[in-house]
C-alpha cells in the first residue's frame, strides 16, 4: 500500500513537472514564432534599431529595453537594500514585539494589488516629484523606480527572513557560545551563511520590478524614448505591450509586441541563469 | 427641467404603440460588443433599454480601443467591434468588415483649468507638439514649461489629432503616452503644464479646451461643421449582421438611438 502510494505520488509530481515544463517551452515556441515574422518580413532588424516613430515607420523597441532594464536595477538598488535593513530590524536589534509587528505588514503587503499603489502614487507622489525634479510631468523614471520598490520590497524582505530564520536556528548556539550578542550574531554569523538567498530575494525582486506592468505604464510616461535622466518619461517593454496590443493586428506595430516579449522572456531567464553560475562559483571557493 | 424631460420620455416610449423597442419583443439572444472606449455610453444606454424591455437578450459591452475592436469582432469572438476610425483595406479585406458610422466625435486640444491661454492656433499646437516651443511663456502664459501628452498607437483619438490638427506634424519622443480618454483628462487636470487632446464628449470642467484657429470646440459646431477636427464613430460587423445583432445596431439608427446618441455627447449620423 505504501509502495503504491509513493509510486502514485512520484507519477503525479512527474507529469505535473512535466506538464509545466511543456507550458514554459511552449510560452517561448509561441513568442518566438509570432516574433520570426518581424525579422523575416521586409522590415528586417529595422525593430532592433534606436527608435519608435510608427509614423515615420520606425519600429525600434531598444529605448524600451533600455528602460526596462534601468526601472528594475533602480528599483532593486532602492529596494534590497530597505529589504536587508528590515530583515536585519526584524532578526537582530529590534524589539522582538516590534518585529513581529513589521513581518505582519510585511505578509498584508504582499496582498496589496499593484493598481493600488501606482493610484495612490498618481495622486500623492507625482505631484510631488514634479516639483522636486523642477521639470517635465512627474511621470518618469525615478518616480515609477521609487514605486516599483515599493511593491518589490516585501517579497524580497519575505525570502530574505525566511533564509535567516533557518540559519540562525543552526549558528544560535555556536554564537552563544562565542559569547555573540543577537546583534553580533546576526552580523557574523547569520548573514555571511545566508548570502545565498539574499542573492535570491534580489533576484525575484528583480523579476517582479522587471515583470511589472502597471506601475510604468500609471507611472513612468510612456515616452518612447532612450533613459537619460531620472526625470525622463520613459517607456518599459511591459507598458509598450500593454499600449501596442490594441493596435491594428496586421500592423509593423503588433509584431513588436511579440519581440518586446521574446526580450523580457530572454532578460529574465539570463539574470536567472547568471545568478545560478554566480551562487555555484562562489561555493567552489 | 432634465428630469421631467427623461420621464416625458420613457413615458411617451412605454405608451406609444410603435417604439423602437418593440422589435426586439418575443426575441432572444445574445450580442457581444468590444472596442472603442469612446462609444460604451452610448452602447450602454442603449443595452439598458434594450434588456429593461427584454430581458431575454443579453448585451455585454467591452473596451479596449479601435484595435481590438476590429481583431475580436474580426476573429469571431464579438458581434459587434467599435471602432473610432474608418477600418484600414487591409482590415476589411482579411475578416470580410462591415462598417455602420453612427455618430460624429470631434477631438479638442485641452489644457490644465489653471492655464490662462484661452485661444490657440494650429500652427502653435503643431510647434508645441515638435518640441519647438517649450514654454507657456512664449504663447503668452505663464512662465512654465509646456509637458506634452499623447495617446497610445491603438488611439482613435490620436489618429484624428495627427491627421486633422496636426497635418502629419512631429510628435516629440519625449511626449507622455496615456491610454485612454480617461487617463488623459485625469493627467491634465492634475498637471499645470499640460497639453493633450481628448474627444469633445469628454470635455467637463476638469480641464479647460482652449480656442482653436478661432473654432470653439463644442459638439454643436461639430455637427454643423464650424469645427472641423472631427471623427465618425463605426460599429464593424463580420458580414450583414444577423438577427438580434441587426436588430440591435437598426435600433441605434432610430430617433430614440439619436436622442441616446446626443445625450451622450456626440452628434448621431444617419444610416
Amino acid at each position: 500500500m505504501h509502495f503504491r502510494k509513493g509510486c502514485m505520488a512520484e507519477a503525479g509530481l512527474t507529469a505535473s513537472a512535466l506538464i509545466t515544463g511543456t507550458a514554459v517551452a511552449a510560452i517561448f515556441i509561441f513568442l518566438f514564432l509570432f516574433a520570426l515574422p518581424v525579422f523575416t518580413g521586409g522590415q528586417g532588424l529595422a525593430i532592433l534599431s534606436g527608435e519608435w516613430s510608427p509614423f515615420k515607420g520606425q519600429y525600434g523597441i531598444l529605448p524600451m529595453l533600455a528602460a526596462s532594464l534601468c526601472v528594475a536595477l533602480s528599483a532593486l538598488a532602492i529596494g534590497w537594500p530597505l529589504a536587508l535593513g528590515l530583515c536585519c530590524g526584524i532578526r537582530g536589534f529590534l524589539p522582538r514585539p516590534l518585529g513581529r509587528a513589521l513581518l505582519v505588514m510585511l505578509r498584508g503587503m504582499t496582498a496589496f494589488p499593484t493598481v493600488v499603489y501606482g493610484f495612490a502614487a498618481f495622486f500623492l507622489l507625482v505631484p510631488i516629484m514634479r516639483e522636486a525634479l523642477g521639470r517635465g510631468s512627474g511621470l518618469n523614471w525615478a518616480t515609477a523606480s521609487l514605486v516599483l520598490a515599493l511593491v518589490i520590497l516585501p517579497t524580497m524582505a519575505l525570502v530574505m527572513d525566511a533564509g535567516m530564520r533557518q540559519t540562525e536556528k543552526s549558528l544560535r548556539l555556536t554564537g552563544a557560545a562565542l559569547g555573540f550578542t543577537r546583534e553580533q550574531t546576526l552580523a557574523h554569523l547569520v548573514l555571511p551563511a545566508c548570502r545565498k538567498s539574499l542573492f535570491a530575494a534580489a533576484a525575484l525582486g528583480f523579476g517582479r520590478a522587471v515583470g511589472d506592468t502597471l506601475i510604468p505604464l500609471m507611472l513612468a510616461g510612456n515616452a518612447p524614448q532612450w533613459p537619460a535622466m531620472a526625470s525622463d518619461s520613459i517607456r518599459t517593454l511591459t507598458a509598450h505591450i500593454g499600449l501596442v496590443l490594441a493596435t491594428d493586428s496586421n500592423s509593423a506595430a503588433y509584431g513588436s509586441v511579440f519581440v518586446a516579449g521574446c526580450l523580457l522572456l530572454l532578460v529574465n531567464v539570463a539574470v536567472q541563469l547568471s545568478l545560478r553560475f554566480c551562487l555555484k562559483t562562489g561555493k567552489t571557493e | 427641467m432634465v428630469v421631467c424631460l427623461t420621464l416625458a420620455l420613457t413615458v411617451t416610449a412605454s405608451l406609444s404603440w410603435a417604439s423602437p423597442l418593440d422589435a426586439f419583443k418575443g426575441k432572444q439572444g445574445t450580442v457581444d460588443i468590444a472596442g472603442g472606449t469612446a462609444h460604451i455610453p452610448v452602447m450602454k444606454e442603449a443595452a439598458k433599454r434594450i434588456m429593461t424591455a427584454n430581458p431575454e437578450v443579453r448585451i455585454s459591452i467591452a473596451g479596449g480601443g479601435s484595435g481590438v475592436g476590429v481583431q475580436q469582432v474580426g476573429e469571431g469572438l464579438v458581434h459587434i467591434g467599435n471602432t473610432g476610425r474608418g477600418l484600414s483595406s487591409e482590415e476589411v479585406a482579411k475578416y470580410g468588415l462591415v462598417s455602420f458610422a453612427f455618430a460624429i466625435d470631434g477631438v479638442a486640444v485641452v489644457i490644465n483649468p489653471a492655464n490662462g491661454i484661452d485661444a490657440l492656433t494650429a500652427a502653435q499646437v503643431k510647434d508645441i507638439y515638435a518640441g519647438k516651443i517649450a514654454n507657456w511663456k512664449e504663447l503668452g502664459g505663464e512662465d512654465r514649461a509646456i509637458t506634452l501628452y499623447t495617446r497610445d498607437e491603438a488611439s482613435g483619438t490620436r489618429e484624428v489629432f495627427f491627421k486633422k490638427l496636426l497635418a502629419k506634424g512631429d510628435i516629440a519622443a519625449s511626449a507622455n503616452v496615456v491610454p485612454s480618454n480617461g487617463a488623459m483628462k485625469t493627467a491634465i487636470a492634475q498637471d499645470p503644464g499640460a497639453i493633450g487632446y481628448v474627444g469633445i464628449g469628454h470635455i467637463d470642467s476638469t480641464v479647460k479646451a482652449p480656442s482653436m484657429d478661432g473654432m470653439v470646440p463644442t459638439q454643436e459646431n461639430a455637427a454643423n461643421g464650424t469645427y472641423t477636427i472631427t471623427r465618425k464613430l463605426f460599429m464593424n460587423t463580420k458580414g450583414e449582421p444577423q438577427g438580434v445583432v441587426k436588430d440591435f445596431i437598426e435600433y441605434i439608427f432610430t430617433p430614440e438611438g439619436a436622442e441616446i446618441i446626443r445625450a451622450s455627447g456626440y452628434i448621431p449620423v444617419s444610416k
